[in-house]
This record gives structure tokens, C-alpha cells and sequence, in this order.
């Protein structure tokens, strides 16, 4: 019933609107023009080599905060848990944002599209060879996102009346001048809000309107693209211009159900499938090492994996350091600890889920032979059932386990893809006022420009928009890990302090 | 002699000043002094939004102070005019557990809690405050309907 009015309402849309997909074709044309030189320039390979050079720069970043905090994603694990179950937590701050708050409040701009979409995106151009990179990525940015968190809460700003802002701008302009950068500070901080605010447009909306506008016409069949931006730009303009914030708050509380949900059908799919966990993680380590017949082979998989690794869980980015900042705690390293379990949470656990549904349920074609896959050079991927990507991928090796499932995809993307969109409006917004002021005119500009690339997104083809997606969220990453650097001698100051009086029990278990 | 201790479970409503009402006829027949607890129901575990997650300390301070002006110093002072020693206490969390955790510290002897949403269907179905109190409350728990 609801299915035939959907398709009937689209096709009257389409029908009343002959030029829809010109409409599609000149905002693909005309935007991916613009966009190229910076997309170009961002994922530039190293003299010599295909290997993106900002690729490098956060795997680097990561391994030198993984070594400098000695291990501190493994030590800290434990205490981390034990923060957020509140156990720590001072019942005078009762009321305000808790530990676990901050962490599902960040969880939800994470948790998104890069998890379902962009995994399968990573699996399909690199392998199943991406997913053991991936992994490593994630476990390796679980340093660099404690990193960032703890800097985050350490130099907010508290106003008067309670109010925090916080986040890479903050530190970066307060934090460096302390160190005696103060020069380098201002203008890195205007820098990476540039890039926030392109982030926000990017990875935070075009991206997550194209697949949840992929998927629904994945399941209700083929319409112009910008039908399904107006529809989404409408519902967020409704939120954050309209202050019609009880969407916002409903899809904050479905959110965690859906992701549950989620993981709890790869589970199922994959106890269904317990005999073949075994031959994927083969796999994914032959696949690391070898690529398994994918064009790049080593390469490809470990800068595909890298790739969504960074744009899935945004460690090194700088992104949930705003969220993070608004937590209450009188110890800034402990958010830090905390915003450790997020990168796991999302990339260790989620993402390899994905990835090993898509494995698993065979999707994505092998040759029988050797048992190499099955190379599409004009698509630039292994070959698929289907010849499917993205998205998509993802809800057609669901399907193969539930044929019901995509609906449920459907509304979790759609829900995903809204959520995250909210929460990276927020964060361009709060860069976008770091350079122009606070002020209704200046946050009405900006939420006005964020709906119109929602348009936009759901509009172009996948290629360009996540070329545009990646290169704006890479770029964040590439000012704020220079302030990272500068700063980690503080972060391994407060650490040193903080972990000996844990040792001495100067913190008391409080539940 | 110490003088008992007779913790009001105080919403602000009207079923709040029956509650206060009464508790005042009691505590002066008995001789007892009040403590009036306010709890603004909250949970470190309720999801939030990220503009409620930023601006949840100006929030909090809002509802704190609102609380304090319009429910507490009221009840406060209407307290003092009958003539009895009244304490009031706003804290946020469980509401039940936290009475209770509240009753114990202050060595209460009893709980008057009104009757408000106790026969709802959610209150049926996840516990009201009342039911909750008269359940887990190691002290005598009077519920004023």
C-alpha cells in the first residue's frame, strides 16, 4: 500500500517534471568542476608511487600517537568502559552531559553511512583486504581521537551562563599560543574551519544524501535524485532553521535502535554462516597482504581500508572533539579516554561486521579457478552481483540472508544519514561562526547554504561525491593533526598525572 | 532530643500542596522538622541530541534556578509561616531512588508522597513514583491521594 502510493507520488513527480534528469546532470557537471582541483590536490600521490600522500600523513599520525601514549588504546580500554558506565561519575554533576552522553552524542555523527556504504565501497575497490586495514586504522585512530578529545575539553571556553564551546578551533588558537606558537594558532584555526565547514557539506550531507537516495531507489526503483534532496533538505531545514527540534530528538532516540539492529542482523547472518567466518578472515589476511586478484593489490586494499577507516570513525579529524568538548568533568583526559571506545566501537566493530556480511554472503564474484576475484576495469572494482557498489552492496548481501532486510536498511540509512546531518551541521555551523561571529544573519547564511547541498548530493552520481567527501574530511585532518603534534606533549602531561592517582585510588569508585 | 525528620517528596502542584499540606499538619502534631525534596527527573543514559548535548549546562542552570524561585523558596517560606523547621533540597536524578537515598542520609522516620499519575497506563506499566516509593522506601511511606 505504502509502497504503491511512494511509487505513484514519484511518478507523478516525474511525469510533471520533464527535465529531472538534466536537472541531475547540469548539478553533477557543475559542481564536480569545481571540486575536482581540491580533490585532485588532496589525494595527490607521492612522487613516484599511487599512494595518496594524506593517506599517509594519518596513518603516520596515528602510529606516532599510538607509540608516544605508549599502547593507551589498550591500557586505558578498561577504565574507559568504567567511565562511561559512570562509575566514576560525581553525583553533584548529575543533570549535566555525562561520559556516556558525550559518547553516543559523537557515536551518532560517526555511526552513519561510512559504516554500511562506505565499507562497501572500501571492500569493493580494495579487496576484502581493505577490512584487516581498516581494522588497524581503527584500532591505531583510537590514539589519535584521544588525542583530540582530551585537547578538545582542555581549552573550551566556559561562558558565564554555562554555556561551552569547544573543539579543534579552541585549541588550536588558545593551546598553541600556550606552547609558544601563538602566531600558528589563529590562522590553523581559521584553516580547519574552512575545512569543517566543507567537511559538514561534504562527508556530513552530500555524501549521506546520495546513499540514503540510493537506497530508497534501490528499493522503490529509479527518480531524479534532487527529488529526494528537496524531500531531506525540507525535513533539515525544518530542524535546524525551523527549530522544529523534536525530529531531531526522535531520531537521536531511534538511532541507537537502529544501529543495534543492525549489528544485531550481521550477528545473525553471520552465526548463520559460522562455518565461513574462518575462510573470510583468510581472506581479509590474504587479501592485506596479496589483494586477492584486485587491481592495487597490497596498496590498493591498505589505502581503501585507510580511506574509510578515516572517513568512518573521523579520528584524526577533529569532528567529535566538538561534541566531546561539552562534557562535564573536572579531568579533561578523561573524555580523552572515553573517546577512545568510539573508533572502536564503529570501525573495530561495525564496519568489520559489513565487511564480512559482504564477504561472507558472496556477493561480490570470484572466480571459481583460482579463487581470485573477479576484476571489473571499467567500473574500477571487483565485479558484483548486480554490478552494484556502495550502499547498495551492502543491502543486496543483507538480502541474500533476509529478503526483507533492505526495508529495514532503507530506514536505517535514511535515519543514519539524517542524524549525521544534523550533527555536522552542527559542526560547520560552530566552525562557520568561529570565523564570522556569532549572530542570527551569519547561522542563517550557513544552515541556508547546508540544505542547499543536500540538494546537490542526492543529485550527483557516488564518484564525485565521495571524491568531494574524502577530500574535505581528509583535509580537516590535515591542519588538525599539525596542532595534534604541537600539543601532545600536554595531552602526556595530564595523562602521566592523571594515571598516578588513579594508581594511588585518589579517584574514588563512586557506584 | 533530636527532632524527627519527615522528607515531602514535593512536586509544585496542586497535588503537591496537599501533599505539603499535609505534611505540615502532621510535622507539627509530632513536633518534626521537614525536608522537601525536588528531584528533576534525569538519566546519564538518556541519548541526546548535540545542540541539547552543548547547551545542557546553561539548561541545567536554568531549571535549577527555576525550581529554586518558583517552587522551593515558596515552599520554603510557607513552611516557616506554619512554623516549622523546613529544609528543601533540588537534585536531579531517579526519583525514587534518590528519595530514598535522601530519607536515609537525613535519618527520616517517614515519606509523604502525593498520588500523581499512579494509576496512568505508563505508571501501571513501568511503576509510578508513589508505587516505586511505597516498594523500595525502608521507612513508612504515607501517599496522600
Amino acid at each position: 500500500m505504502h509502497k504503491a502510493f511512494f511509487t505513484a507520488l514519484i511518478g507523478l513527480l516525474t511525469v510533471a517534471l520533464p527535465a529531472h534528469a538534466a536537472i541531475d546532470e547540469t548539478i553533477n557537471a557543475a559542481v564536480a568542476t569545481v571540486t575536482t582541483p581540491f580533490v585532485n590536490f588532496i589525494f595527490s600521490p607521492l612522487p613516484g608511487t599511487s599512494f595518496p600522500w594524506i593517506v599517509l600523513w594519518l596513518v603516520i599520525a596515528a602510529t606516532i600517537f599510538t607509540v608516544y601514549f605508549l599502547f593507551i588504546q589498550f591500557r586505558a580500554f578498561p577504565h574507559a568502559i568504567a567511565l562511561v558506565s559512570g562509575k566514576y561519575a560525581d553525583p553533584d554533576d548529575a543533570g549535566e552531559v555525562s561520559h556516556f552522553q558525550a559518547l553516543t552524542t559523537a557515536l551518532s555523527g560517526t555511526v552513519g553511512l561510512g559504516n554500511i556504504a562506505g565499507v562497501a565501497v572500501a571492500v569493493s575497490i580494495g579487496g576484502p583486504g581493505a577490512t584487516f586495514w581498516m581494522i588497524l586504522a581503527g584500532l591505531m585512530g583510537m590514539a589519535s581521537k584521544f588525542t583530540e578529545c582530551t585537547l578538545a575539553v582542555k581549552y573550551r571556553n566556559e561562558y558565564d551562563d554555562g554555556g561551552v564551546s569547544g573543539g579543534p578551533m579552541y585549541y588550536m588558537s588558545k593551546g598553541l599560543k600556550e606552547r609558544g606558537f601563538g602566531w600558528l594558532g589563529k590562522p590553523l584555526a581559521i584553516l580547519f574551519s574552512i575545512f569543517c565547514v566543507l567537511g559538514s557539506l561534504g562527508g556530513g550531507n552530500m555524501f549521506q544524501a546520495n546513499q540514503a537516495h540510493a537506497q530508497i531507489t534501490n528499493l522503490f526503483g529509479e527518480y531524479p535524485g534532487w527529488i529526494t534532496g528537496v524531500v531531506f533538505a525540507l525535513i533539515v531545514f525544518a530542524v535546524i532553521i525551523g527549530g522544529l527540534k523534536s525530529i531531531a530528538q526522535v531520531t537521536e532516540k531511534i538511532v541507537p535502535m537502529m544501529a543495534v539492529l543492525y549489528v544485531g542482523a550481521a550477528l545473525i547472518i553471520l552465526v548463520m554462516n559460522y562455518d565461513k567466518i574462518g575462510w573470510a578472515f583468510g581472506q581479509i589476511f590474504a587479501g592485506a597482504f596479496t589483494g586477492l586478484g584486485v587491481a592495487g593489490g597490497l596498496v590498493g586494499a591498505l589505502i581503501q581500508g585507510f580511506k574509510r577507516a578515516a572517513f568512518s570513525n573521523e579520528a584524526g579529524v577533529g569532528s567529535a572533539a566538538i561534541a566531546h568538548s561539552a562534557v562535564k568533568t573536572k579531568e579533561p583526559i578523561t573524555e580523552g579516554f572515553v573517546s577512545l571506545l568510539e573508533p572502536f566501537i564503529d570501525t573495530v566493530v561495525i564496519c568489520t561486521m559489513t565487511a564480512l556480511v559482504i564477504i561472507i554472503t558472496g556477493v561480490m564474484q570470484q572466480d571459481p579457478q583460482t579463487g581470485l576475484y573477479v576484476w571489473n576495469a571499467e567500473l574500477g572494482r571487483v565485479a558484483t552481483a548486480g554490478d552494484v557498489s556502495g550502499v547498495a552492496l551492502t543491502s543486496a548481501a543483507f538480502a541474500s540472508a533476509f529478503s526483507w532486510f533492505p526495508w529495514v536498511l532503507g530506514i536505517a540509512v535514511v535515519l543514519f544519514a539524517f542524524s549525521t546531518m544534523i550533527s555536522w551541521s552542527y559542526y560547520g555551523l560552530k566552525a562557520w561562526t568561529y570565523m564570522f561571529g556569532e549572530g542570527k544573519a551569519q547561522e542563517l547564511t550557513f544552515k541556508i547554504i547546508f540544505c542547499i547541498f543536500v540538494v546537490f548530493g542526492a543529485a550527483m552520481n557516488l564518484g564525485p561525491v565521495i571524491d568531494f567527501s574524502d577530500a574535505a574530511i581528509f583535509a580537516m585532518a590535515l591542519v588538525n593533526i599539525v596542532a595534534l603534534y604541537i600539543l601532545m606533549p600536554v595531552v602526556r602531561a595530564e595523562m602521566t598525572s592523571y594515571m598516578e592517582r588513579l594508581k594511588s585510588g585518589v579517584f574514588d569508585i563512586k557506584h | 532530643m533530636t527532632k524527627e525528620i519527615f522528607v515531602v517528596a514535593y512536586e509544585g502542584d496542586a497535588d503537591g500542596e496537599k501533599v505539603l499540606d499535609y505534611a505540615l499538619a502532621r510535622a507539627k502534631r509530632a513536633d518534626a522538622e521537614l525536608l522537601l525534596v525536588h528531584i528533576l527527573e534525569w538519566s546519564p543514559y538518556k541519548f541526546l541530541t548535540q545542540e541539547e548535548v552543548a547547551e545542557r549546562s546553561k539548561r541545567r542552570r536554568q531549571e535549577m534556578a527555576v525550581a529554586e524561585t518558583k517552587l522551593m523558596s515558596p515552599a520554603l517560606a510557607k513552611c516557616a509561616a506554619a512554623g516549622v523547621t523546613t529544609k528543601g533540597e533540588i537534585r536531579y536524578g531517579q526519583v525514587v531512588d534518590l528519595i530514598v537515598k535522601i530519607a536515609g542520609e537525613a535519618k527520616a522516620t517517614q515519606i509523604f508522597v502525593g498520588r500523581t499519575g499512579s494509576h496512568s497506563v505508563a505508571a501501571r506499566i513501568f511503576g509510578s513514583v508513589p508505587l516505586g516509593l511505597a516498594q523500595l522506601s525502608p521507612i513508612p511511606t504515607v501517599i496522600v491521594p
